[in-house]
């Protein structure tokens, strides 16, 4: 009985069911209101899919968003959980207050190019260094298409706008800032990469601690044309995918077979597995410094490497910080929150 | 009309009067000099004899260096509203000496540093002259110590000259600094050397001003109106704080945090039943208090003035995507930075009307440090049963000054946690709910919260119909908006009501609202005293506006606004929302000087209107 009204396309895998008895047609959202072609629609094909395949329970999911046209996806899936459209680049603040009232929950927040590096860098800034477990999407156009068109600070450095204007400010490496920061898991992928980006999607239920995934998205309307180093095109040309991303749920057994040293394999917070094959035999991504050398090294090349970049899979979080009662704080009873008279007494007679 | 109003009678310095327990004493100081304790043990030493006191601190928006100006003012009938005029100076600070002696009013008495040689300037005032530094070298040999030692010698001295029993004094100090054994046995000394040179030098002359015991402050407390709120939010089982430091709302949550630890973590586990984040700015505070709201916890924030104008936007979001959230607002001197240490009621307007497109809020107006403590606990209920941003308009002079109080009342009604939809609600509703649909008549409709085993929605500031669904349709943003229009007619009946004292016979009303109180209740005596003025009074307590107080302007032929802005702000918005008939007879009292509101000025405002 929820308010949005999910249009279920009838999938290959309809009658297949998850973990939990579910259709993947239970994941998905309202219908969709982007320009046909949108790389955030296939972002939000995945999401769903994801969670699908992780057998994740909606009800336990908030999902939440800034403003701008990737803020608007949350409405296009997880129609069961509750969700936030919340104000232009807050969404960080919003889905902190949230985790904070109810650390029970698992929280997806989608932001834009935009919304991330510009209007909301601050929030976004104090999100990485709180380590808040949520998953952290960007659908990076380097535009702003909800406005037609104009550019992002993801902007590639020369790269062109529709109307010729050409960009003359580098771009935020939105990537780099991340691991800086203290996000413990740090991804880069491309929305028309449909196996590599739903591996680090699962991998990222998986882990616990702020998970940073830019997802270059292209923008079919304002940002397609040549020139762009956002376009379909360029994207593909250019994307370096570090290596295979296997993700092996803690629900599955694990079989996967690889050349000794030729793959990182990282146990995460929940049991999973994740195995990274790697390009290069000096990359760790466990180490960060690695992982800004090799973004710093790849982007002076004119590259964009696609992968899971960074990881720290033990870090303390935020919610964990903070010694709350296991309660979601939003249900403590009266009893709990409503010190005794007696209290109240102490500290009159104090004051006396 | 009324007569011509006298001008405060000087308090005679021949040794014929004394003046007894009315009187101001402003200490000017050097701020970050200490004297903050010093002002306390006197303050509390007047307060432990019975006397009614109240204390306010003029400081600098700086940390060290700059003047500082603490005034204490004792009075017998209880009104604790600032005094204009001062009536003993002490003054410690050599940059302001010479201003602050020359403002005094004839007959006013003066302790002074003698190097500062202040009886040169006046010959009316009665000077008392303390070799301050002879003195504290003699009881302090740690020469670092002397400039936080000094203050005590002048509480010393005032012992004498005001006639406050030492003994009160020692027990103030020992409230202080008894658990640091090693500070109070300094710091006594230095007191009771004060008062040996004031008795050996100052014996023979008989002193204008004295303390002497009542009984009038027994069972009271002593509190500032930030740590009461604070107190309030505990008990009004708040469980996540966001807040971003300024002044002068800072100590509100820092008191909230000292308290929130010892009284609120679990006693079975250790844990803490609350969460509370210092935010990356104002803005993040809101939004995290708006999201854990919305998730169900009792969220709140605390700022000032410019926490308040980067708050907007959201603020627009809470009221219209129906969202819980507490704001204290401690307002100090704007516009912009301003005077971030002066005290004015100068958020009223833009705070009712918060954010873009049409708003309008609830604001709970506390006047005294109960109402601090009790409107934290209105605010939570009215913030969850209207679903919507509450905002608690405390001031500097409130929050950060030192009033007396009975002590606070435990809160007998349960927790209100408004219309949140559970589990079998939800199947007595059937397909009838919808996330913004008025079902009651009160235009407040039913939400649910993730994780209850509810239906899901989709909350957005952007348009919505009933059900929560985007909507662009005329009818739907129409519909929206009168429903709230409705539920704020609601909240009008919901809020704190206003206090009313009708005069009979009283042509003349007053209106005020916040820590203007306590200057206009001892204007209506100064009036009726002084000008024969009858006045009747009608404190507002909460913004929308009751009926009652249309009711209340159609009984008075002239109604007086007072309040601590320029632009007559709660005036305006009683414009907006009154009967217009009613428009023409209301009429302003305004103060905006930074400092507390004080009686003589309303009353020379009044008596010069009445006259037109």
């Amino acid at each position: 009985m929820s308010t949005e009204t999910s249009t279920p396309t009838p999938a290959p895998q309809a009658k297949k069911t998850n973990r939990l008895g579910l259709e993947l047609a239970s994941y998905r959202g309202s219908k969709t209101t982007l320009c046909a072609g949108c790389g955030h629609n296939a972002i939000t094909e995945r999401i769903i899919d994801a969670c699908y395949e992780m057998g994740v329970d909606a009800k336990k999911v908030i999902k939440l968003s800034g403003i701008g046209c990737s803020s608007k996806s949350p409405a296009y899936f997880l129609n069961q959980s509750h969700g936030f459209n919340s104000v232009h680049g807050r969404m960080p603040s919003v889905a902190t207050g949230a985790m904070l009232a109810n650390h029970t929950m698992a929280a997806i927040g989608v932001s834009g190019d935009g919304d991330t590096g510009a209007i909301g860098i601050g929030q976004f800034v104090h999100l990485m260094r709180r380590n808040l477990p949520l998953i952290y999407i960007i659908e990076d156009n380097g535009c702003y298409g909800l406005t037609k068109g104009q550019f992002s600070p993801t902007a590639d450095l020369g790269t062109k706008a529709k109307n010729g204007v050409v960009n003359d400010l580098p771009p935020i490496d939105t990537c780099a800032l991340a691991i800086e920061l203290g996000a413990t898991f740090v991804a880069r992928s491309f929305s028309g990469d449909k196996k590599q980006l739903l591996s680090i999607l699962k991998a990222a239920i998986a882990h616990r601690g702020t998970c940073m995934i830019d997802v270059i998205s292209p923008c079919v309307t304002f940002n397609d044309h040549e020139g762009s180093t956002k376009s379909y095109a360029y994207v593909k040309e250019h994307d370096e995918a570090l290596g295979e991303v296997t993700f092996v749920p803690f629900f599955e057994d694990i079989s996967v077979d690889y050349e000794p040293g030729s793959t990182t394999e990282v146990t995460m917070h929940d049991g999973s597995h994740l195995f990274l094959k790697k390009i290069s035999e000096h990359y760790d991504p466990t180490d960060k410094l690695a992982a800004n050398r090799l973004l710093h090294e790849t982007s002076l090349r004119g590259e964009f490497p696609t992968g899971v970049i960074y990881i720290e899979p033990d870090k303390d979080d935020f919610l964990t910080s903070l010694n709350m009662v296991e309660q979601p704080l939003a249900f403590l009873p009266q009893s709990m929150t409503r010190p005794a008279p007696s209290v109240l007494e102490e500290l009159m007679a104090g004051l006396k | 009309m009324s007569s011509p109003l006298a001008t405060a009678a000087p308090a005679e310095s021949s040794s014929s009067q004394h003046v007894v327990n009315d009187f101001s004493i402003s200490v000017a100081t050097v701020n970050g000099s200490g004297s903050q304790t010093a002002n306390l043990v006197l303050l509390r030493a007047i307060f432990q004899m019975g006397v009614p006191v109240s204390g306010k601190n003029m400081f600098p928006s700086n940390i060290a260096g700059l003047p500082t100006w603490y005034t204490i003012r004792a009075n017998a009938k209880g009104y604790i509203a600032r005094k204009k005029e001062i009536d003993f100076l002490v003054a410690m600070n050599a940059e302001t000496a010479r201003e602050d002696v020359l403002s005094l009013d004839p007959g006013r008495a003066v302790l002074y540093d003698v190097p500062l040689k202040l009886n040169e300037l006046r010959d009316d005032l009665m000077f008392y002259s303390v070799p301050f530094d002879k003195i504290v070298a003699e009881v302090c040999p740690d020469a670092k110590l002397r400039r936080l030692v000094k203050n005590m010698i002048y509480d010393g001295v005032l012992s004498h000259l005001l006639s406050v029993d030492l003994g009160e004094m020692v027990e103030a100090l020992s409230k202080t600094l008894g658990k640091k054994p090693k500070a109070m046995a300094l710091n006594q000394a230095a007191l009771e050397a004060g008062a040996k040179y004031a008795q050996e030098h100052f014996a023979v002359i008989q002193h204008p001003y004295r303390i002497q015991r009542m009984n009038k402050t027994g069972g009271l407390i002593l509190v500032d109106g930030n740590a009461a709120a604070a107190m309030g939010c505990m008990f009004a089982g708040c469980t996540v704080v966001a807040w971003y430091p300024i002044t002068p709302s800072s100590s509100l949550p820092e008191s909230f945090i000292s308290y929130m630890r010892k009284y609120r973590m679990d006693k079975d586990t250790g844990k803490a039943t609350f969460a509370i984040v210092q935010a990356e700015d104002e803005i993040a505070a809101i939004g995290m208090v708006i999201g854990a709201s919305w998730a169900g916890a009792r969220a709140m924030t605390s700022t000032s003035g410019p926490g308040i104008s980067l708050m907007s936007e959201f603020a627009g979001l809470a009221y219209y995507a129906e969202v819980p959230a507490v704001v204290f607002d401690i307002q100090r001197v704007g516009p912009s930075t301003g005077l971030p240490t002066r005290t004015a009621q100068g958020d009223i307007l833009s705070t009712a009307v918060h954010s873009h497109g049409d708003t309008k809020h609830v604001l709970l107006l506390p006047a005294s440090m109960g109402e601090c403590f009790d409107m934290a606990g209105d605010a939570f209920d009215l913030s969850e049963r209207l679903q919507t941003i509450v905002y608690v308009m405390s001031d500097l002079d409130l929050g950060m000054n030192t009033w007396m109080s009975e002590p606070f009342t435990y809160p007998t009604k349960p927790l209100d946690r408004g219309k949140v939809l559970d589990e079998a609600k939800v199947r007595e509703l059937g397909a009838s709910w919808g996330r913004y649909k008025d079902l009651d008549g009160d235009g407040i409709p039913w939400r649910t919260l993730p994780d209850t085993g509810t239906p899901s929605y989709f909350t957005r500031g952007s348009g919505h119909n009933a059900m929560a669904q985007y909507s662009e349709r005329a009818d739907d943003y129409t519909n929206n908006l009168d429903r709230l229009s409705k539920k704020f007619d609601t909240a009008a009946g919901l809020v704190p009501q206003p206090v009313i004292d009708d005069v009979k016979g009283a042509k003349v009303g007053i209106i005020a609202y916040g820590s203007s109180h306590w200057a206009v209740i001892e204007s209506r005596d100064l009036l009726k005293d002084e000008a024969s003025l009858d006045t009747s009074y009608l404190r507002l307590r909460a913004y929308p506006f009751p009926e009652s107080v249309d009711a209340f302007i159609r009984r008075h032929d002239r109604v007086y606004v007072v309040e601590q802005n320029r632009d007559a702000q709660m005036l305006s918005l009683l414009r907006i929302d009154i009967d217009p008939a009613l428009q023409t007879r209301l009429r302003s009292v305004l103060h905006y000087s930074g400092l507390p509101i004080d009686a003589r000025s309303v009353t020379q405002s009044i008596v010069a209107q009445e006259k037109q």
